[in-house]
């Protein structure tokens, strides 16, 4: 067994999935191919959106996979960065505005 | 990806030498079996041997000697190389392109107008009024020196089809790949191409350029790499061009050293691999292209002139050229072959499936 959690390798395994649950597999492929599609956005803008959320996910092989993907696109490594920042502004966010829920218990409870 | 200044030759490098890099492509993941040689691959597919077609065209390489030491360069190309094609082996060469059923003849190098004969070289070849005449210039070069600011003048009496390398639409990531000042150097010339008509919309002066990665990755859908690098180079500099060729990066020379120096090599390999597209081996260039070397011999590919793995014929040498001797050949394969045939396909002109 390795002694790590994640192995770079096992990205190109992720296919593999399939062989313990096949259809529900073929499912997941085909929709995850589809909703790549170019469509009413680009592939570049989805492909963004996805090296954005790999982040605030922390999926190292997503990341490894998106970064790639966006290099074959063009896309520089400045949009690269401006992506993972609406991640990360969207993530604090989401923790600062809970301290509206934190001042709200704090004003019932000691107000 | 650093810019170096010597070609691997000059450096002295192992990697220099065409038996090196073929061992380095045939040993490892390939013996191993971890990924499949490309005459299994294809073989899987009964498109073992691949033969030549019929010669649609001719690729000439008339030197390698260049004015930029680009990082990927699969020449090896740089201001060191001094081979150079002659007048003599140009002259065998026009007697072949008079009498050549290709509809393409294709001029290439290193930078081709470093040759001191280039432009003898394309007005005789010009007289024989081959249907597409192609000049692979870097660009750089009509700004590299006086002697050279007149180069779109001189490709547009003689009907040129201009195709040059452009990596990126941004100055970052071009300098990178090919050097401090080539974004803005071949900014220049486009606008120059331009202003004599070439690459203008509906325009017939022909100029197309080409895309390829600055890195260790594949590059992307052609059509959707045109548009961005159309709506980018117009806006921006109001330049006007008419296709891209999206080529991928082959695993030799100066781009197999970056690979094994950056630890890619293996992923890279693992790359093109999976992308493998059986359809686009149908139409993989080597099946109608022959490629002449600086000293007139004949290879399959460009690629396979610089691993030094000649045509499988009794024809060797363009003093010898017989187009019907040479149709039918078996095509010369080794695992840089699998860069032809990932994804949409690569050549030089651009995907093929």
């Amino acid at each position: 067994m390795s002694k790590t959690y994640y192995d770079p390798a096992d990205l190109r395994k992720f296919g593999n999935i399939t062989e313990w649950s096949e259809e529900l597999g073929n499912k997941f492929f085909d929709y995850y191919g589809k909703v790549f599609e170019e469509g009413a956005l680009t592939a570049r803008e989805k492909s963004l959106i996805a090296l954005a959320v790999a982040h605030t996910e922390q999926c190292p092989y997503c990341i490894d996979a998106y970064t790639k993907d966006g290099l074959q696109r063009g896309v520089t490594k400045e949009e690269m960065m401006e992506a993972i920042h609406v991640g990360a502004a969207i993530k604090s966010g989401a923790t600062l505005v809970h301290g509206v829920q934190m001042m709200n218990k704090v004003n019932k409870l000691d107000g | 990806m650093a810019t170096a200044t010597k070609s691997l030759k000059k450096q002295g490098s192992e990697l220099a030498k065409s038996n090196k890099q073929l061992e380095i492509l045939s040993n490892g993941i390939f013996q191993n079996g971890e990924l499949p040689t490309f005459k299994k691959k294809i073989s899987e597919t009964n498109q073992f041997p691949l033969k030549a077609k019929k010669l649609e065209i001719l690729q000439i390489n008339v030197g390698y000697m260049c004015n930029q030491v680009c990082d990927h360069c699969h020449v090896d190309a740089g201001p060191d190389r001094k081979e150079i094609m002659t007048r003599d082996t140009m002259r065998q060469c026009l007697e072949v392109i008079k009498n050549t059923g290709a509809h393409t003849l294709d001029l290439t190098g290193g930078a081709p107008e470093m040759n001191p004969d280039f432009r003898w070289f394309v007005e005789e070849a010009a007289k024989a009024g081959i249907k597409d005449f192609i000049v692979r210039s870097n660009l750089t070069i009509i700004r590299a020196n006086k002697k050279y600011y007149d180069l779109p003048d001189f490709f547009k009496k003689h009907n040129v089809h201009v195709v040059s390398s452009m990596p990126h639409w941004t100055r970052g990531k071009t300098d990178k790949q090919r050097g401090d000042g080539v974004f803005d150097k071949s900014i220049k010339a486009l606008q120059e191409l331009n202003d004599r008509g070439y690459g203008m919309p509906d325009s017939d002066l022909r100029l197309d350029l080409v895309y390829n990665p600055s890195g260790a990755f594949l590059p992307g859908d052609q059509a959707s790499m045109e548009k961005d690098f159309k709506k980018a180079l117009l806006e921006d500099f109001n330049i006007h061009f008419h296709n891209l060729f999206a080529i991928t990066n082959l695993p030799i020379a100066r781009f197999l050293d970056y690979l094994i120096a950056s630890e890619n090599y293996e992923d890279y390999m693992y790359q093109l691999v999976e992308a493998y597209n059986p359809a686009a081996v149908e139409n993989v260039m080597c099946t109608n292209t022959l490629s002449v070397s600086w000293d007139g011999y004949l290879f399959d590919c460009d690629f396979n002139q610089m691993l030094e793995l000649p045509v499988n014929s009794k024809v060797k040498h363009i003093s010898e050229y017989n187009e019907d001797l040479l149709e039918g050949r078996n095509i010369v394969i080794s695992q840089h072959c699998y860069g032809c045939t990932a994804g949409a396909g690569s050549s030089c002109q651009g995907s093929v499936a």
